[in-house]
């Protein structure tokens, strides 16, 4: 353990310390090859405009160097070897694509991924609205918030044992020491093995998303609700409106594309969703999705890499269009700039 | 929605409940892990977590002492004793001596074992087993009953799980792979940032486009060419694949674009006069970055580096594809999935250890929410 610590210790401080001497050395030398300060006044004005041309490319360098390493050659190098046999030798054409159609998991995985995009993007933010709604209005509203928003700093692991416990089930006759069966029980139902239940245990695992997510929307949907200007509520409560024309004719439409963004971060990170698969099911009781199934295939029986990579190809073409939307959305607002 | 009138006093009252509901039905879950975490192991399967307050019962099974231990007493063959021995007493409500029916007398009343032995079982644990005939054999009776402990909370498991489960060793490694994977991505980010803000030169647009569209990139694009590249370096210099200096590499890469986003709208943001004076005053961009900017973007660098923190120490995936399991690189999370296999009906176990791994992320969380917020705020384009 000690010396656990001492090796972490010596390898955070090398590892920073590294960052931190390449910045300060780079920018040093630059100085230095071309000085600036006690050299003729021509030759100062020369050498700060070379300096000019280079020092950008030093400071954005550390960054497009790992960005093209860890992010745009993978992306290349992923589509090429979705063409690619399991070991990345022979080209194989379309020949991954079409197993994928046709193999059960795959067809499962994708049907299940529609669900999950149907219900939980949809669900966190209802959700989150309406207790954004809510708590705006009482004075511990804070508190409140702060609760509901506590979980998106679990880990999807951690909320997985915590939910594993709350659909625990035990054999007939035994106390069942899982809340969702002990409340089932108490109102006379029969104790069930949730997750094992086919198809409905995709909302059980759902439920854990949207347990981690609904404090996201909220907090982002409050302080859009808080950006209403107060005229145009006061005005709809002159002209006798009702909570309930107030909140869908007045406040949604002027958050709506607040709503957009909450709505579109939960679609991509639903479909990045395995953890939560992984841990509670590993995509048993048809309850496989893509990002698991994808993880199952880069190391089943030492890994088919073709297969793996057309599934991380089909997440990613599901990306593609909130990609380009957020572009075009970043070009125009700096538009000017 | 009728609940939102809040004009009324009924109105009001319905957002309370409301709102209350809510609140218990967040909390509940994490609330069960951790009281679950505290129980003595035995309680854990007996009674539910929300009744570990009130004494659990459990119907167990006991022998009695052999013939031997029998004294003669009155005319009578007595053994005599406790049956919880030497051990912690519990109450006894209720005792039998046939499996099938085990609470079949009070605890305190006689039962008729036949052939004139009776047995008394008390409260207390302490028995008489009376017969007019010696006992004979070298096994002692069968004896069931109900008892109730009182509840006991314990900080054994969190000893267990930390010593001897291997989590404490966990959660150093979860330390060492955090730390510098929180730290590196801010300094290579809040340099490009500031480039991609404040200085001139050709393909700045393109770059930023590329970083926004790098955004929503999903993980797994990366990870199989990367465990290539990985192995393939590890294989040609020979040295290990899986090593700390690899995930804190790939996880600065994977947060780079939120990281470059975040800090470039506000450092693009800071006012321009600070930065043109400083620059008439002689300062090259490198002192006005590291004196005037690095301390204006405080807020931001400390939002940025709590996300950072929690998706690392939150992550998975990224550790399972990119360190190994042995006990010396093994993360939490990755650690608490395989206790999930191994240990799967251990709640002592699996909730202690799940515990353990949210108290860091619930710290930070709590005591820098605000900048967590402003953070969520700023970048929630990013896909997460």
């Amino acid at each position: 353990m000690a010396t656990q610590i001492f090796s972490a210790i010596f390898v955070i401080i090398i590892g920073v310390g590294g960052c931190v001497a390449y910045f300060w050395g780079a920018n040093k030398l630059l100085d230095l090859v071309f000085p600036s300060r006690g050299v003729s006044g021509a030759a100062a004005v020369d050498n700060l405009r070379r300096q000019g041309l280079v020092r950008p490319w030093l400071f954005v360098g550390p960054a497009m160097i790992i960005l093209t390493i860890y992010l745009i050659y993978p992306v290349i190098e992923t589509l090429r070897l979705s063409f690619l046999d399991r070991g990345g030798a022979n080209f194989v054409g379309l020949a991954n694509y079409e197993w994928a159609f046709g193999d059960h998991d795959f067809r499962n995985s994708i049907l299940n991924n529609v669900l999950w995009l149907a219900v939980v993007p949809a669900a966190c933010t209802f959700l989150g609205l309406i207790i954004a709604v809510l708590t705006d209005k009482i004075w511990w509203g804070t508190i409140a918030k702060s609760l509901i928003f506590l979980p998106l700093a679990i880990s999807f692991v951690g909320a997985s044992v915590i939910w594993k416990f709350i659909y625990e089930y035990r054999g007939e006759g035994q106390v069942q020491i899982g809340l969702l069966n002990a409340i089932i029980q108490y109102f006379g139902g029969q104790p069930q093995v949730w997750i094992s239940l086919p198809f409905w245990n995709n909302f059980f695992l759902m439920i854990i998303l949207i347990w981690i997510q609904t404090g996201f929307a909220m907090v982002i949907l409050s302080s859009a609700l808080r950006g209403i200007p107060e005229e145009t509520l006061e005005a709809a409560v002159i002209d006798g409106a009702n909570p309930f024309q107030i909140f869908w004719k007045i406040m949604v439409p002027q958050i709506w594309g607040t709503i957009a963004v909450v709505w579109t971060t939960i679609t991509i990170l639903v479909l990045k969703v395995f953890d939560i698969v992984l841990t509670m099911t590993n995509g048993q009781w048809n309850s496989q999705v893509l990002a698991n199934l994808m993880f199952d295939w880069m190391f089943r029986g030492g890994g088919d890499f073709g297969r793996g990579a057309t599934i991380a190809i089909i997440i990613m073409i599901a990306v593609i269009p909130i990609m380009i939307w957020n572009i075009r959305q970043a070009n125009k607002e700096t538009g000017g700039h | 929605m009728a609940a939102t009138r809040g004009k009324s006093f009924a109105g009001r009252f319905g957002v309370h409940i409301a709102v209350l509901v809510f609140v218990v039905i967040w909390t509940i879950p994490t609330l069960g892990i951790l009281v679950s975490s505290l129980r003595d192991k035995d309680q854990i399967v007996a009674s539910g977590w929300w009744n570990s307050f009130a004494s659990s019962s459990q119907t167990e099974a006991g022998r009695l002492p052999a013939a031997s231990a029998q004294v003669q007493k009155d005319g009578k063959y007595v053994i005599e004793g406790n049956i919880f021995g030497d051990g912690a007493k519990r109450d006894i409500s209720a005792f039998g001596f046939k499996a099938a029916t085990p609470t079949q007398y009070k605890a305190g009343t006689a039962a008729d074992l036949g052939d004139g032995v009776t047995l008394q079982v008390n409260a207390d644990g302490g028995f008489v087993l009376a017969s007019p005939k010696a006992f004979e054999g070298d096994r002692g009776q069968r004896v069931y009953f109900a008892s109730s402990a009182p509840p006991k909370f314990t900080s054994e498991n969190y000893n267990a799980v930390l010593f001897s489960e291997g989590i404490g060793r966990s959660f150093m490694n979860s330390l060492t792979v955090t730390i510098p994977a929180t730290i590196i991505p801010i300094l290579i980010a809040a340099f490009a940032a500031y480039a991609l803000a404040w200085m001139r030169f050709p393909g700045r647009a393109l770059l930023i486009a590329v970083i926004i569209g790098l955004l929503v990139v999903p993980l797994q694009m990366s990870l199989i060419p990367l465990l290539k590249l990985y192995n393939g370096v590890g294989t040609f210099f020979g040295v290990p694949s899986k090593t700390y200096l690899g995930i804190w590499l790939a996880h600065t890469g994977f947060g780079l674009p939120f990281a470059i986003y975040l800090l470039r709208s506000y450092i693009a943001g800071l006012p321009r006069e600070i930065m043109e004076s400083a620059r008439i005053d002689g300062a090259s961009d490198f002192e006005i970055f590291v004196k005037i900017v690095l301390p204006l973007s405080f807020p931001v660098l400390a939002s940025f580096a709590i996300f950072q923190f929690l998706w690392v120490w939150n992550d998975l995936l990224v550790a399972m594809v990119f360190l190994g399991t042995a006990p010396d690189q093994i993360v939490l999370t990755a650690k608490l999935n395989a206790l999930l296999g191994s240990r799967g009906g251990n709640w002592e176990i699996l909730t202690t250890s799940a515990f353990i791994t949210i108290i860091v992320p619930l710290a930070v969380f709590f005591s820098l929410q605000r900048y967590f917020v402003r953070g969520l705020l700023a970048g929630s384009v990013k896909g997460g």
